[in-house]
């Protein structure tokens, strides 16, 4: 059998041994955590405690009416020390719990096993948004919502995502190698809630060691199956993923519902199968430690707020302690090196969204300035999107909004594909960022 | 066939030819004639024409037709200042109204010497480019320092200084409020020439977080509020003062215990092009 694929890609070096053969250890239980109100796409949260409350760990501390959104938990029990504005690892400052430890730890039921039979969809639904559960592979947009197609839409393939494309993160390939009944089971939930008859594991090829435990775990299951895919990037990005195992294609501007497909991270899976047996809410989850800077890469099971400092001095340290500053020679990112975001500081806090801590010298970086276009479309032949992002990137720098969105601007997924092949260096991606947020937010001001 | 024969054919061959069409034209002169206002020309010799958009409207002909139309008052031109808004309440028979001059004003000290930086930005140097990931500053309100704002100004009326905020020049601000479109952090407003007293800050930290981040910053400790001579002149908000421009006196009594010199009086004498440039060139030397 062939490996199913989608058009074009790149295939960067995944360096991925660093940590692809390691266990997932749990962290240290911190001391302090920040819990932002905003982890997930969609509305913020409203605080519902206030400084010098007394939290236990998994209690709502924050959630707000919003249809998109999800709410927050404390991930430690202690006192809440603060409730301010604090760093955030996707840029700016944004309201958040600052908790302070009293080192007690909640222990849940982790043998308690519920029938799917007994739930119904709705309960799935109420006890998914209750859990605050937002999808994990990065983009963090609040799984309830996913769970909930409008009407006249139906999802008839549910498809998680294992191929981790991203290079150095290992979480998802440890969590299906040692975790595959939890994978497994979350994925039935998920086809459970929306209604849908077969569900699909995506995993890369470069992953054997997955494939085999979830092939396993999935024998008993016969509507549920593994889709061998090739290790090429960006096979995780959702309409990529799509058209490599279901052959089905995302019309552009639309979402993956409107070809009949969910796709969820493997992570969201095994906090699926957490939330509805154990009744955890997401206070949790594993994460990547790696790269060259890195003295000890690790994959970790990380408390949601812990600091970005306190989680690399556990994997070898970094820096001083309790400092907060990155040295000029290293360069810390929020996820993964072609999507992740470069850090100001460590003291942001693991958010739910935060697949991975990259750490990388400074050395190892080409960070020459760039040169002119020389038009040989070497951005054209890899992107998956089937864009131009050369001309893109251009109408970006010219700020030139309309053409920018009739050459489908607004579709481009960000995944670094053009800025990573490109042989003048010019940062494609980052021009195309910039003007699609400008196109959105002119949008905005016509609509007023 | 002659010579001669052959040239006469051509000549009325085409001239036949260019008398129709000239026929078509003249028909289609008539007939498909649209009239346009001739008072809008006469308009646009009135104003500026440099289409700057200061109006609200995209250019100066869209102007004249709304002003015809009597949709747009006559004072409305922030470039033609007085004299064109005399002159355009005379063209149209309306009573002269007194137009008030429009000046920017960038509401962010917090240059290279006084905000603290605590990132580095490595990305294009643009301020939108920049606020998508909060710049390199540590302060997430004030001015990013890219300049776009400058680059946005068609009147050479503004320029970064020497410690990366940008300046108004205010003998060559015309008020067309480009460079407040173009600031994504909105630390730039509009204010007629009568303001004189503002608070250069924006930062919404509480005091001490914002002390520690800018030397310049607002730390919204309320001595301005309890200094001003008229009560309710000045308030403090969300950890800003503001100051109310009907009632609050502009002149420095107010401003002069603030410990960060974030507020101040009567700037726009200070700053002319003529000014910063002579600085600009003593050190150049």
């Amino acid at each position: 059998m062939g490996v199913g694929t989608f058009d074009r890609g790149i295939h960067p070096e995944y360096h991925k041994e660093l940590t692809s053969g390691k266990r997932i250890e749990s962290a240290a239980l911190p001391k302090t955590v920040i819990i932002p109100l905003q982890q997930h796409a969609g509305a913020p949260c409203v605080p519902l405690v206030k400084k010098g409350d007394t939290v236990v760990e998994g209690q709502k501390i924050g959630d707000v009416k919003a249809f998109v959104s999800a709410p927050v938990h404390a991930s430690i029990s202690g006192k809440v020390k603060d409730v301010e504005l604090s760093h955030h690892p996707v840029g700016v400052r944004t309201l958040s719990v600052i908790i302070e430890g009293d080192g007690a730890v909640k222990q849940w039921p982790v043998n308690e096993r519920v029938s799917l039979d007994s739930l119904t969809p709705d309960a799935i639904r109420g006890n998914i948004r209750e859990a605050g559960i937002v999808g994990m592979g990065g983009a963090a947009f609040p799984s309830s919502v996913k769970l909930q197609p409008p009407k006249g839409v139906t999802i008839d393939i549910v498809i998680l995502n294992g191929c981790e494309c991203e290079p150095y993160l290992t979480a998802d390939h440890r969590l299906m190698v040692e975790e595959p009944e939890k994978v497994v089971w979350g994925l039935t939930a998920i086809m459970k809630a929306v209604g849908a008859s077969k569900g699909i594991i995506g995993i890369e090829e470069n992953k054997p060691d997955a494939i085999e435990a979830v092939q396993k775990a999935a024998s008993n299951s016969s509507n549920v199956s593994v889709a061998v895919l090739a290790a090429k990037y960006p096979q995780g990005a959702e309409k990529m993923l799509i058209q490599a195992a279901v052959k089905r294609k995302v019309p552009v501007g639309k979402l993956p519902l409107d070809a009949g497909v969910l796709v969820n991270n493997v992570g969201t899976a095994v906090a699926f199968y957490e939330a509805l047996n154990w009744g955890k809410p997401l206070i949790e989850r594993v994460l990547t430690v790696s790269g060259n800077a890195v003295s000890q890469p690790k994959n970790l099971r990380v408390r949601i707020g812990a600091s970005f400092e306190d989680i690399l001095n556990q994997c070898g340290g970094l820096v001083r302690e309790g400092t907060g500053v990155i040295p000029p020679s290293v360069e810390v990112l929020n996820g993964g090196p072609m999507m992740g975001i470069a850090q100001g500081t460590l003291n942001v806090p693991v958010v739910k969204g935060t697949s991975g801590i990259t750490a990388l010298k400074t050395v190892s970086l080409k960070r020459e300035g760039y040169g002119p276009c020389i038009k040989c479309a070497a951005c054209v032949e890899v992107c998956p999107m089937g864009l131009m992002p050369y001309r893109l990137g251009d109408y970006g720098r010219a700020q030139r909004t309309v053409e920018f969105k009739d050459w489908a601007g607004l579709s481009c997924i960000e995944c670094g594909c053009c800025s990573y092949v490109c042989p003048a260096k010019r940062p494609l991606v980052h021009w195309i960022r910039v003007a699609k947020f400008k196109a959105r937010t002119e949008t905005v001001k016509v609509a007023k | 066939m002659q010579t001669g024969t052959m040239v006469i054919i051509s000549v009325v061959s085409m001239g036949g030819i260019g008398a129709v069409l000239a026929a078509f034209l003249a028909v289609a002169d008539k007939k498909f004639k649209t009239l346009e206002d001739p008072r809008v020309e006469l308009l646009l010799n009135i104003l500026p024409s440099s289409n700057c958009g200061g109006c609200g409207y995209p250019g100066c002909r869209m102007l004249a037709e709304k002003l015809l139309a009597g949709d747009a008052p006559p004072n409305v031109c922030v470039a033609g200042g007085n004299r064109v808004a005399k002159e355009l309440a005379a063209f149209l028979g309306v009573e002269a109204k007194e137009h008030t001059r429009m000046l920017a004003v960038v509401l962010c000290k917090g240059g290279h010497a006084e905000a603290l930086r605590n990132a580095r930005y490595k990305g294009e140097e643009t301020c939108t480019a920049a606020n998508l990931t909060a710049g390199d500053k540590a302060c997430t309100y004030g001015c990013l320092g890219y300049g776009e704002c400058v680059d946005a100004c068609k009147y050479d009326a503004m320029a970064m200084d020497a410690n990366g905020v940008p300046v108004v020049f205010y003998d060559k601000c015309i008020g067309c409020g480009a460079c407040v479109r173009a600031c994504p952090r909105n630390i730039i407003e509009m204010h007629p020439e009568d303001h004189k007293l503002f608070v250069y800050c924006r930062s919404k930290d509480k005091g001490a977080y914002a002390k520690k981040v800018c030397a310049v910053s607002c730390i919204a400790c309320g001595l301005c509020v309890k200094d001003c001579s008229v009560a309710g002149g000045i308030a403090l908000k969300d950890n800003l003062a503001v100051v109310d421009y009907a009632t609050a006196p502009q002149n420095d009594e107010s401003t002069k215990r603030c410990p960060t010199k974030c507020i101040f009086s009567g700037i726009e004498e200070k700053v002319t092009k003529e000014a910063f440039l002579s600085v600009a060139r003593k050190k150049a030397v």
